[in-house]
C-alpha cells in the first residue's frame, strides 16, 4: 500500500518537473518563431550586427562571446580545479582539508552579482592598467573561472575519495608511488566524476548573465584580443529584457537568443553524457 | 479543542480591525491606495522625491517606483503592468500610443572622470568620438591615450535622446561598452580616467564625483539647459494608457502642480515652464 502510493506520488513528482521543462521549452519556442522566420535562420545565426533601433538581428558575436568566455574559464578553472581537489583528498591533511573544504563549498553559493561586483571593482581598473578599458573578455574569464572552481573542486573531490580503497592500497603495494598512484589509478577511476563536475561547472558558466554584464563590457562586437570589449548570450537577453516593447519582433529575437543557449547548453551536456559512456565502456573492457 | 476558542478570537479580531479600517477610510476625504511607476532611470530618482512627497501628503497612498529604462516604461505601461510609465525621450511613431505628461525637461551632459583635461568639446567632436571616428584623447587635447566610450543600452531614452540630438544618422561604434542604467554609467565613467560617455544633468551632482564637459563652449548646468543656451537637452515624461483618472491623475496633477515642480527643480532637474 505504502509502497504503491509512494510510487505513485515519485511518478507524479518526475511528471511535473518534465512538465514544466516541456512547458518552458514549448513557449521559448513558440515566442522565438517570429524572429527566427521574419530574420531567417542564417541571418540571426551568422549577423554580425545586432541593433533593435535598426532591426538588425545578428547574434553570431554573442554566441563568440558566450563560446569564449565558457571555454576561457575551463581552460583556467579546469585544471586548478583538479589539482585542487587532489590536494583536498590525497595531499592535505585532515586539519588543513577541515578549513579548506566548508571555505569552498561557502564558495559555490556566493551569488553571482558579488563575483560580478568584486570583479568590477578589483578586476576592471587591474586590467585596464595593462591595456584598453578593463571591460573585456579576460575580465569575464578571470571571473567565470572563480565562479566555477568550486563546483570542479568540490565533485571532484567528493568523486576521487569515492574510488574503493583497494585500487590505491593494491597501486600502493605494488610498488607505485603517491604520485603515480594518483595519476593512473585514482584520477582515471574517478574520471566520470570529474567529467560531470567540469560539466555541471561549464554549464553554470554559459548561463551567467549578471557577472557578465558588469564586467565584460557587453558590447555587441567579437573581441579583437582579450582586452577587448564582447558580450555573452545571457548578458545580453538580460540586458534587453526589460527595455524592449512586449510584443513584436524585438522580444521574440530575444526568445531566439534563449533557444540558441538551449541548444549550446545541450551540446555542452552531450558531449559530457558521450564522453562519460565511452569512459565507463572503455573502464569495463579493461 | 482547546485550541478553537483562541483561533476564533484571532478571526474575530481581525476582522473587527478590518471593518474598523474600512470605516476609518471610508470616514476621512483622505486617498489611500497604490501607484506603480516604471521605467526612465533618469527619471526614477525625480518619480521617488515627488512619491515621497505625495506619500507625505496622503500617507494612506503608495508611489511604487521602479527603474528599467524608458524602452521598459513604455512597454510596461503599454501593456498595463504599471499605472504609470516614465520615459526620458519623445515617444516615436513606432511606439505605442501613450498618453504623455511633461513633467520636467533635463539636459545630457557628456561626462568624463574628474581630473581630465578636457573641458570641452564642440558636438561634432562628440558625434565624432561616439561614431568611433576619434580615438584617442591626444585629437582633442588630452593625453596620448585611446578614448574609452561608454553607453547606455539601446531602449535607454538617455540614449535615444543622444542619438537624436548629438549622434543624428551616425551609429555608435560598437565596441562601446554598455552599461544599463544611469547609475552605472556614471559609476563606470567616474572610475576611468581614459573614458567618456553621457548623462542625465541630474546625476552629476553626488558620488560618485563626475566632471560634466562643456558644449560648443556652454557649460553643461541646469541655468544654461533652461535658457536653451545648452544643446542638448530633451522632455521627461509620465505616461499613462489613457488619460488619468482617480489616484493616478491626483498623483500626476500633484507632480504637475507648483509644489511638485519646486521638488523638480530641488532634484536637479529643470522645471517643465
Amino acid at each position: 500500500m505504502i509502497d504503491r502510493s509512494s510510487r505513485t506520488l515519485f511518478l507524479v513528482c518526475a511528471f511535473v518537473s518534465l512538465a514544466i521543462l516541456a512547458a518552458i521549452a514549448v513557449f521559448t519556442l513558440k515566442e522565438a518563431l517570429p524572429a527566427f522566420r521574419q530574420v531567417g535562420l542564417w541571418h540571426f545565426l551568422f549577423g554580425m550586427k545586432f541593433s533593435v533601433n535598426n532591426q538588425e538581428y545578428g547574434i553570431l558575436p554573442m554566441i563568440i562571446g558566450t563560446i569564449q568566455v565558457t571555454i576561457g574559464a575551463a581552460i583556467v578553472a579546469v585544471p586548478v580545479g583538479i589539482l585542487c581537489a587532489i590536494l583536498l583528498a590525497e595531499v592535505a591533511p585532515p586539519r588543513v582539508r577541515q578549513v579548506l573544504r566548508p571555505a569552498i563549498e561557502l564558495l559555490v553559493g556566493i551569488p553571482s552579482v558579488v563575483y560580478g561586483m568584486v570583479g568590477m571593482v578589483l578586476l576592471v581598473p587591474l586590467i585596464r592598467h595593462f591595456e584598453g578599458s578593463g571591460y573585456s573578455l579576460l575580465a569575464g574569464i578571470i571571473v567565470l573561472s572563480v565562479m566555477i572552481l568550486p563546483t570542479i573542486v568540490s565533485i571532484s573531490e567528493d568523486s576521487i575519495r569515492a574510488v574503493p580503497k583497494s585500487y590505491r592500497e593494491g597501486s600502493l603495494a605494488l610498488g607505485a608511488t603517491h604520485w603515480q598512484t594518483i595519476w593512473r589509478v585514482l584520477l582515471p577511476a574517478a574520471r566520470s566524476g570529474i567529467v560531470a563536475s567540469v560539466v555541471l561547472a561549464m554549464g553554470r558558466a554559459i548561463g551567467e548573465a549578471m557577472a557578465m554584464i558588469m564586467v565584460i563590457g557587453n558590447s555587441p562586437v567579437i573581441a579583437k584580443s582579450l582586452f577587448g570589449q564582447a558580450s555573452t548570450l545571457p548578458s545580453w537577453i538580460a540586458t534587453y529584457a526589460e527595455g524592449v516593447s512586449t510584443t513584436g519582433i524585438d522580444r521574440s529575437a530575444l526568445f531566439a537568443m534563449s533557444v540558441v543557449l538551449f541548444v549550446l547548453i545541450i551540446i555542452v551536456d552531450g558531449t559530457a553524457l558521450l564522453i562519460l559512456r565511452r569512459g565507463n565502456r572503455a573502464q569495463s573492457v579493461s | 479543542m482547546r485550541i478553537k476558542p483562541s483561533r476564533k478570537l484571532v478571526f474575530l479580531i481581525t476582522v473587527a480591525l478590518l471593518v474598523l479600517g474600512m470605516l476609518l477610510m471610508g470616514c476621512g476625504k483622505s486617498l489611500s491606495g497604490t501607484v506603480t511607476e516604471a521605467g526612465s532611470t533618469t527619471v526614477y530618482p525625480l518619480a521617488q522625491a515627488l512619491g515621497d512627497a505625495f506619500h507625505e501628503k496622503h500617507p494612506d497612498v503608495a508611489i511604487e517606483t521602479a527603474q528599467g529604462g524608458s524602452g521598459a516604461g513604455i512597454s510596461q505601461c503599454a501593456s498595463g503592468a504599471v499605472d504609470i510609465g516614465a520615459a526620458s525621450r519623445e515617444l516615436k511613431p513606432t511606439d505605442p500610443q501613450l498618453v504623455t505628461h511633461q513633467l520636467a525637461w533635463d539636459g545630457i551632459a557628456i561626462i568624463t572622470k574628474p581630473g581630465n583635461p578636457v573641458t570641452g568639446l564642440t558636438k561634432d567632436q562628440v558625434r565624432e568620438i561616439f561614431n568611433g571616428t576619434i580615438t584617442n584623447w591626444n585629437d582633442i587635447g588630452g593625453p596620448d591615450h585611446s578614448i574609452n566610450v561608454y553607453v547606455r543600452e539601446e531602449t535607454s531614452g538617455t540614449r535615444g535622446a543622444f542619438q537624436e540630438l548629438i549622434m543624428g544618422t551616425d551609429t555608435i561604434v560598437s565596441t562601446a561598452i554598455v552599461q544599463n542604467g544611469s547609475g552605472p554609467i556614471k559609476v563606470a565613467v567616474s572610475g576611468d580616467a581614459y573614458g567618456i560617455g553621457f548623462e542625465s544633468m541630474a546625476y552629476l551632482v553626488g558620488d560618485p564625483p563626475i566632471k560634466a564637459l562643456d558644449i560648443d563652449g556652454v557649460a553643461a548646468t541646469q541655468a544654461n539647459a533652461k535658457s536653451g543656451t545648452y544643446p542638448v537637452i530633451r522632455p521627461l515624461y509620465f505616461l499613462t494608457k489613457e488619460e488619468p483618472t482617480g489616484l493616478v491623475k491626483d498623483f500626476i496633477d500633484f507632480c504637475l502642480s507648483a509644489e511638485g515642480q519646486q521638488i523638480v527643480a530641488d532634484n536637479g532637474y529643470i522645471t517643465v515652464s
